[in-house]
């Protein structure tokens, strides 16, 4: 009897157990999906007066006025992802040579290199910005794409070319030595054995590349002078203003397509790959 | 050795290095000249610590210094301390198995793509006064007008940015632990378990050390951006005190262009600050957590 007892209390306490690992974990989702929640709520109300919880007047004027022939949402998602697929192509390309030589290759000063090349996430890149701002303007570079995109590699490098390394440092270049033994050239060899063998890593770096220009907004600013209209920079300004139906739209467009990929390419992803410090930087 | 063998390393690393040499520490390079007073464009060519001497300690700008300097360490601090904390917590959580663990983790990792100046318009329209939390208070009959409810967002402590930095790192912090604790399994505790090493034991003894490095890292990493980020206050702060970036942008972006001197003096002051303190927590971490 007492036994019997000891066993149904045990589970008992095993499924109490489990309702609050169950509550907690709800809990934890909803605290973190109520402010995504809340554009939604915001971008399609309309007269939504307090105390009301829920908008009971529903619009779509916001999404109007973003498709409206007056309207800076399209220059800036151009603008946008100009830059960010610049930023990406350039960045991979910059950036593989490093990452082949840091991950196959011991070679001395390797870890001032390394410390090199990590130390712009850890320096704000408000002061780098800044000094470059006068110098831009002075080449030229102030106040367009070009020298805006070229401030967006200092944050993006560093975790393109940690990534690339990362899987350079388990690439064995013994296979390529076999391709051009059976005759194939430099070309054909980087086309057909290099890049498969590397191409998720190219996969990952890409994706933070993306994302962390695509989020750009103080170096955009700085560089680019109010001449160059990037998504977030006309969300910031539209951000302190005070309608907030359209300010919510804006931001779900501006997200959107960063959620889209990121669902694209998490089956690339792992927590333990050092790209994903890249998040922190968004 | 062939010129190939012999130069083949400088020149893979050249691309990458000419970004980081030339962008990056020239850029840092000649806003440091700036800030001693370096402006050849408006004809000024001595070099002086006045600048430094100017915000720190004039009777003009020493308040808007001192006072941004302890909101943008108690914010930075606070933001890195919570999240780590919480992050540790969640992953924790997430790391049993349990029904639907693929989609509750699926939704922790959702707000990881999002910018931080949407995750601190989002946390304004949850925490303002006639936000979200507000109005769900109202109809609990907890407020009657938006002004009861307390001032959390563009406040003077700052808790409207410590909130916006915690809900986007808790979840980058997490999926770095969380990655950790996967790839562990649970040997190590099964071991504890059989040598009589209780829930509190195995976490503080066995987990805890476990995924210190990664946590330490993901903390470095959350600290060094949040000291030196820029929307999030801008958006959530006041106009007394501001954070050190927001203060030194507002410098910066003065038409007067001597103004620029401090702004840069003030941006160099965040990026030694924030470099020597990072170096000083990794040695520090190093001491105490054996990373390999």
């Amino acid at each position: 009897m007492a036994a019997h007892t000891a066993t149904y209390d045990q589970s008992a306490r095993k499924r109490l157990a489990r309702a609050l690992h169950y509550a907690a974990v709800v809990l934890l989702v909803f605290l973190l999906l109520t402010p995504l929640i809340a554009f939604l709520f915001n971008a399609f109300s309309f007269r939504w007066f307090y105390p009301q919880l829920f908008p009971t007047e529903l619009s779509l004027r916001a999404w109007e006025s973003i498709v409206a022939a007056n309207s800076k949402v399209p220059e800036a998602l151009l603008n946008s992802t100009i830059l960010a697929v610049a930023v990406t192509f350039s960045s991979v390309v910059i950036g593989m040579p490093a990452a082949r030589a840091l991950g196959l290759y011991t070679f001395r000063g390797k870890r001032v290199i390394e410390f090199l090349i990590i130390s712009p996430t850890i320096v704000p890149g408000i002061a780098v910005a800044m000094g470059l701002n006068i110098n831009f303007i002075r080449w030229g570079l102030a106040g367009n794409l070009l020298g805006v995109g070229l401030v967006h590699l200092v944050p993006v490098m560093p975790y393109v070319v940690l990534t690339l390394a990362g899987v350079f440092a388990n690439y064995d270049p013994d296979f390529e030595q076999q391709a051009r033994s059976l005759g194939a050239g430099t070309l054909r060899t980087f086309w057909h054995v290099t890049l498969p063998a590397v191409f998720p890593g190219i996969v990952v770096a890409s994706l933070f590349a993306y994302l962390i220009s695509w989020s750009q907004y103080i170096l955009t600013f700085l560089i680019g002078a109010g001449q160059v209209i990037t998504m977030p920079v006309l969300l910031f300004s539209t951000a302190s203003g005070s309608n907030n139906p359209l300010i919510a739209a804006m931001s779900l467009v501006f997200v959107a397509p960063s959620i889209l990929i990121l669902v694209l390419t998490a089956r690339f992803l792992s927590g333990k790959s050092s790209a994903i410090g890249g998040f922190g930087q968004l | 050795m062939t010129f190939w063998d012999r130069w083949r390393i400088p020149i893979m690393l050249a691309p990458t290095l000419a970004v980081i040499v030339f962008l990056f520490l020239g850029g840092l390079a000649y806003g440091a000249l700036v800030s001693l007073g370096w402006q050849p464009i408006i004809g000024r060519t001595e070099i002086s610590l006045r600048a430094y001497h100017n915000i720190m300690f004039s009777e003009q700008y020493a308040e808007v210094f001192w006072q941004g300097l302890a909101l943008t360490i108690w914010v930075s601090v606070g933001s890195t301390v919570i999240s780590a904390m919480l992050a540790l917590a969640t992953a924790l959580l997430l790391r049993r198995s349990f029904f639907g663990k693929r989609l509750a983790t699926f939704l922790y990792q959702l707000n990881l793509p999002v910018p931080h100046v949407v995750a601190a318009i989002g946390i304004l329209f949850l925490f303002s006064q006639s936000g979200l939390l507000s109005r769900t208070g109202a109809q609990l009959g907890l407020f009657d007008f938006p002004r009861d409810f307390p001032v959390v967002v563009k406040d003077k402590l700052g808790i409207g940015m410590i909130l916006s930095f915690v809900w986007k790192e808790v979840p980058f912090v997490g999926v770095i632990v969380l990655a950790v604790l996967q790839s562990l399994g649970v040997d190590y505790e099964d071991l504890a378990r059989s040598l009589g090493a209780n829930r509190w034991q195995r976490f503080l003894y066995v987990i805890l050390p476990l995924v210190m490095p990664g946590l330490l890292s993901g903390s470095i990493l959350v600290f060094a951006f949040t000291f030196g980020s820029y929307e999030v206050p801008a958006i959530l702060g006041v106009r007394f005190p501001r954070t050190l970036t927001v203060t030194a942008v507002r410098f910066f972006r003065n038409p007067d262009l001597n103004a620029r001197t401090e702004g840069m003096a003030i941006s160099i002051i965040i990026s030694i600050i924030v470099f020597f303190l990072v170096l000083g927590y990794m040695w520090l971490s190093r001491r105490t957590v054996r990373g390999d």
